[in-house]
């Protein structure tokens, strides 16, 4: 028998760059339990609703997360246009997925990098990163920006993208689309990876449903949830929406989950850019929402849905604005996963939850 | 375990996927949101991109007949050109050069009345990098650098910046002699 021992993770950890505090308590290199704490990074961007109006917040709100910046302005924009019972052109709905399933790609191309990084697969995490500048520089060509983009506005968005930028598009992405199967091929047919993820960090399905999670960590749980398939604005031009899930709920699963959405976002990408309508890509709004009217909104972000809700106050700045971001969700079932694992493996499950604690402490 | 090995052994024969910065650049695209810049001749010193901004970094003096803008305050977000009356905004694809202090950029604006009489002194003073006379004290100009001949550029350095190009040379140079 041996002795508890409680070991500090983070908030700095090589591992792992976001602020989370993990105390382990550890008996003999097996994790006992595991308390997270957050509260290091808080901002109070929710507050500033009161100082900005409601077009000047998109700002605010694309800076909620590095990585999510585009879905948390388009994710705004739509609450705020359900708020004042506008309806935004079908082509800025098309556009406005595109651009948001780029940013999917991006971020799980940048996660699958961090992972391999983790497990000390250098070579893999290169790849990987070398793949996803190919999609930041789509990103800089059509919104002028690599990380915040500030496209999107109430009532639509502000730049367009013409047919030849969005043919280039698919053939950058049949040309990624190429080599990440081969990145792919390493990352889930490789023993050395299987070996360090099989079996590691289960979350029984229960216990995902129970906690909320969401996501495709809550997929990789056997989950079948993901906002996109309620088909809410260009989503629901799809022909086809299939699921992507798995019924192993251990670490691997998160990875071949995450992985086989990139290919998923690249397929949506090809099939709207085909179908997109021409006409405006904008409306004007006018006036501000009115006292007392509320409306809540989600969206699939990279991470998982995040649920929006406004409320007005009769003047151009809101009452209350509240978000409710993936990670906030899925720290319960990282606690899960944690307890009873091996102290070697804590950064890989810690990694494949992948928490964003900038997005949710605002 | 060599699953990755067609793929890394194939990047031994292609072009590197870096450049070699500063003395090779990638271009930049057109569209890409570098610094704000005001076309004087049409504003009308309405005070919209004021109101709008989200930082609070323009400041419209209409005593003094002067744009404001505090460069390093400025998120690149567009708002003020998407507002403006006039449409006088834009965005520049280059990006403000990095100076040791923050400092106001000051453009002043021609009174459109009395235009005939003196029209020399509002066109220029656009440029990210040149404070305008008025701008708060240290910030010492970037674009002072280019009048002095180089000094601590020595051969080996002068001939990697022969081969590239003029502009791009030029701007290498500054940031070398402002270090
Ligand atoms: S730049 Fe445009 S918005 Fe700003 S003061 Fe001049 S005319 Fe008005
Ligand atoms: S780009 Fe945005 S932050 Fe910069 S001056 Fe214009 S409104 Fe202000």
């Amino acid at each position: 028998m041996g002795q508890k021992t409680i070991i500090p993770f983070g908030p700095q950890h090589p591992v792992l760059p976001e602020p989370i505090h993990l105390d382990l308590v550890v008996e003999d290199e097996v994790v006992l339990e595991a308390v997270p704490q957050i509260g290091f990074i808080h901002r109070g961007l929710e507050r500033l609703v009161r100082t900005k109006d409601y077009n000047q917040f998109i700002y605010v709100a694309e800076r909620i997360c590095g990585i999510c910046a585009f879905g948390h302005s388009m994710g705004y924009a739509e609450t705020i246009e359900k708020l004042m019972g506008v309806e935004i052109p079908k082509r800025a709905e098309y556009l406005r997925v595109i651009w948001h399933e780029l940013s999917r790609i991006h971020s799980h191309i940048l996660w699958l990098g961090l992972a391999a990084d983790a497990f000390g697969h250098e070579a893999l995490f290169m790849h990987c990163w070398r793949l996803r500048e190919r999609v930041l520089d789509l990103f800089e060509k059509t919104t002028g920006g690599r990380v915040i983009f500030s496209v999107v506005k109430v009532g639509g968005v502000n730049r367009d993208i013409d047919r030849g930028t969005l043919d280039e598009f698919v053939r950058v992405l049949e040309g990624i689309k190429d080599e990440y199967n081969q990145i792919c091929n390493a990352f889930l047919k490789d023993p050395s990876v299987y070996n360090r993820t099989a079996g590691v960090g289960v979350i029984p399905t229960e216990d995902a449903l129970g906690l909320s999670m969401v996501g495709p960590f809550a997929r990789a749980s056997n989950v079948n949830y993901d906002v996109r398939m309620l088909g809410n604005g260009a989503y629901g031009d799809l022909s086809d929406f299939k699921l992507i899930t798995s019924e192993n709920c251990d670490c691997y699963a998160r990875m071949e989950v995450r992985a086989a959405e990139v290919v998923q976002s690249i397929e949506i990408i090809e099939e709207l850019a085909a179908k997109i309508p021409d006409g405006d890509i904008a409306v004007p709004v006018k006036g501000a929402p009115a006292d007392g009217a509320e409306a809540c909104n989600s969206l699939e972000q990279p991470r998982g849905e995040c649920y929006y809700f406004a409320k007005g106050n009769g003047t151009k700045n809101l009452e209350r604005m509240r978000m409710r971001t993936p990670t906030s969700q899925n720290l319960a079932g990282m606690a899960v996963a944690l307890k009873g694992c091996d102290i070697a493996d804590v950064n890989m499950i810690v990694l494949t939850i992948d928490p964003c604690i900038s997005c949710t402490e605002r | 375990m060599f699953k990755l090995g067609k793929m890394t052994f194939g990047s031994l024969f292609k072009k590197p996927e870096t450049v070699k910065y500063p003395f090779e650049t990638k271009p930049q695209p057109q569209g890409l949101k570098g610094h704000i810049v005001l076309d004087a001749d049409n504003c009308i010193l309405c005070g919209m991109c004021e109101k709008s901004c989200p930082t609070d970094c323009i400041t419209v003096n209409k005593d003094n007949r002067t744009w404001n803008i505090i460069p390093f305050q400025c998120i690149q977000c567009g708002y003020c050109t998407q507002v403006c009356p006039k449409k006088c905004l834009a965005m520049d694809p280059n990006y403000w050069a990095a100076s040791v202090s923050k400092s106001t950029n000051s453009v002043p604006v021609p009174d459109q009345k009395k235009d005939d009489q003196k029209p020399a002194k509002a066109a220029q003073n656009n440029e990210p990098v040149a404070n305008a006379e008025k701008a708060p004290e240290p910030a010492k100009p970037v674009s002072d650098a280019d009048v002095k001949e180089p000094v601590a550029i020595d051969g080996e350095l002068e001939a990697k910046l022969a081969i590239m190009d003029a502009d791009k040379a030029e701007r290498v140079r500054k940031a070398l002699l402002s270090r």
